[in-house]
């Protein structure tokens, strides 16, 4: 299977875009942000579109637009929470002008509309090049550097921003940090699993930690095992299937995990003194 | 289409040209139903803080019609269930979640994600209809059949006429749930049939606005309102009136222009929600 330069790229960036987003969603779930991934995602979509009707490198459709996005709620949210009113309403109109931007790039003569929209929205991890799957993967390692350098103050401004904003936590740039950090994660995540599918990264494997553990640190850690555990098996797995998209396995799989987890939770909540303390 | 149609500035002469088509009249028909219904319900939704779990009932349509179509069900069946199994997944957890610590959007994230992957399996074994996927996530309000209308007719005078029967007890436990608990109301059970309401207006809905666009008529004109009126008569039935406001004038600019419907309702529906946000923050 490693013989194969297409599936060591795809292994190459889907290990490092599962350890971000594995150790990013967990902040996102515990901080109840995740509708805010969920309209990045959409807006990631939206500027591949709109790369591809430009004629730029999707990439930069991808960073400018959900950075700009994560910025905009990280401004409308303030210090308080963010209305999902708010969200819906930005992201709907953000998915409006995606729709327009496909029916120009339809017309435009450009071709490959379908295919770029497919594309954009579920990912072709195994069509990553070596320079792009490096790239992919060294930005991933440098978010989960960057959230893994503020854990601590983020943990507080998470659990308590009073609290924090008390003892001179920066609340307000921590809130934009993460908001920000989430953006590149579904950037990357689009050129991988897709933009719709990216959220499943976020937050199966963040769900099963939160049930597993209530240890900030040993959740960030399982969150992101989980996340790299089903990007390996997925991959493996469409690679035997042939009719098995990559990206629905490791979805799947992810899945299957955050399902087990919320079972052991039920069961130790049931039986006492066996089990993670919850 | 042969035809060019061009706007004379001219009241009557430019709605006569509206309705010359019936799929025009289909489509405005179709469209003031989804606006009524979609806001009504949605009006609730954003009271409740579900947009979340709004948009996911939303894309479910895609397994749900990826699905029917690879077993050979009728396509509109396959949204209605797809719909009703997350909507009652959703449900199930939010009784359950006595943990808070935001478990709960984790496991509608995770709802989401499988419905999407599934949907993207179901359209990978069924290569068939790979071509429909843009109509499916961005509808297809022109075309829009005279059966069709009278069915979401039927879906929509049947769930309002519900809603209605429920009104004061989910208004009251969704303003204060504790107390509504208190009093005796049901909340877990009310959770549960708001969701699966909502699951119809967005599969009856999505059939027509497409799957991603739903969330235009069902978020922003309701969230609109609630910037403008607390009152919630007179809230719902703004949320309605931009509802309406935003579908028609979409419907009218896409068939003056050759930019897609989805943008126009999306683009108006942004208008109403920034203008009342303006207007209620200077109150």
């Amino acid at each position: 299977m490693f013989a194969h330069a297409f599936v060591r790229n795809a292994y190459l960036a889907g290990t490092f875009i599962a350890l971000a987003s594995g150790c990013v969603g967990w902040f996102v779930v515990a901080r109840a942000q995740l509708f805010a991934g969920d309209a990045l995602s959409h807006v990631a979509f939206v500027g591949a579109i709109g790369a591809a009707v430009v004629g730029v490198d999707e990439r930069v459709g991808l960073f400018a637009l959900t950075l700009a996005v994560a910025a905009g709620l990280g401004a409308l949210g303030g210090r308080g929470r963010l209305d999902d009113a708010a969200i819906g309403t930005v992201f709907a109109w953000i998915l409006g002008i995606g729709v327009l931007l496909i029916a120009l790039l339809a017309t435009s003569g450009l071709g490959g509309a379908g295919v770029t929209t497919a594309n954009a929205l579920f990912g072709s991890i195994y069509s990553l090049s070596t320079g792009a799957s490096w790239l992919v993967a060294a930005i991933a390692l440098g978010v989960t550097i960057a959230v893994t350098a503020v854990t601590r103050p983020l943990l507080l401004t998470t659990i308590d921003a009073e609290q924090a904003a008390a003892r001179g936590v920066p609340v307000r740039l921590l809130g934009l940090g993460i908001l920000l950090a989430l953006a590149v994660v579904t950037a990357e995540g689009t050129q991988a699993v897709g933009a719709l599918l990216i959220l499943g990264l976020l937050s199966a494997p963040a769900g099963a930690a939160h049930r597993l553990t209530a240890n900030p640190y040993a959740g960030v850690a399982i969150s992101s095992l989980i996340a790299v555990a089903a990007t390996w098996g997925g991959l493996a797995l469409s690679y035997a299937i042939s009719s098995l998209p990559p990206s629905s396995a490791i979805i799947g799989l992810a899945a299957s995990a955050f399902a087990i987890a919320a079972l052991i939770a039920r069961v130790s909540a049931r039986r006492p003194g066996w089990g993670p303390p919850s | 289409m042969s035809v060019n149609p061009s706007l004379k500035f001219d009241l009557i002469a430019d709605l006569r040209e509206l309705f010359a088509f019936p799929f025009m009249v289909h489509a405005l028909e179709a469209g003031t139903i989804v606006a009524v219904f979609a806001a009504a319900v949605g009006w609730y939704m954003v009271l409740r803080r579900q947009s979340f779990a709004g948009h996911t009932l939303s894309l479910m349509a895609f397994p749900g019609a990826t699905g029917a179509a690879l077993i050979g069900l009728p396509v509109s069946l396959g949204y209605y269930l797809a719909c009703g199994a997350a909507a009652i997944a959703m449900g199930q957890t939010t009784r359950t979640s006595t943990r808070g610590f935001g478990s709960e959007t984790a496991v509608i994230g995770a709802v989401q994600t499988v419905g999407l992957a599934a949907g993207y399996l179901f359209l990978s074994l069924n290569s068939a209809i790979l071509s429909g996927t843009e109509t499916l996530l961005f509808g297809t309000f022109l075309g829009v059949t005279e059966g069709q209308v009278v069915t979401l007719m039927v879906i929509a005078v049947v769930a309002l006429a519900l809603l209605a029967a429920g009104a004061r007890p989910l208004l009251f436990s969704t303003v204060d749930r504790e107390l509504a608990r208190a009093s005796g109301i049901p909340v877990a059970v009310l959770d549960v049939l708001f969701l699966l309401l909502l699951a119809l207006a967005v599969a009856a809905t999505s059939q027509i606005t497409g799957v991603l666009l739903v969330f235009a008529v069902l978020v922003a004109p309701p969230a609109a309102a609630q910037q403008l009126t607390s009152r919630p008569l007179a809230g719902l039935l703004l949320g309605i009136l931009f509802a309406l406001l935003v579908v028609w004038l979409g419907l009218a600019a896409a068939y003056f222009s050759p930019w897609p419907v989805g943008f126009y309702t999306t683009t108006f529906a942004f208008a109403v929600y920034v203008i009342a946000r303006l207007i209620g923050s200077r109150r």
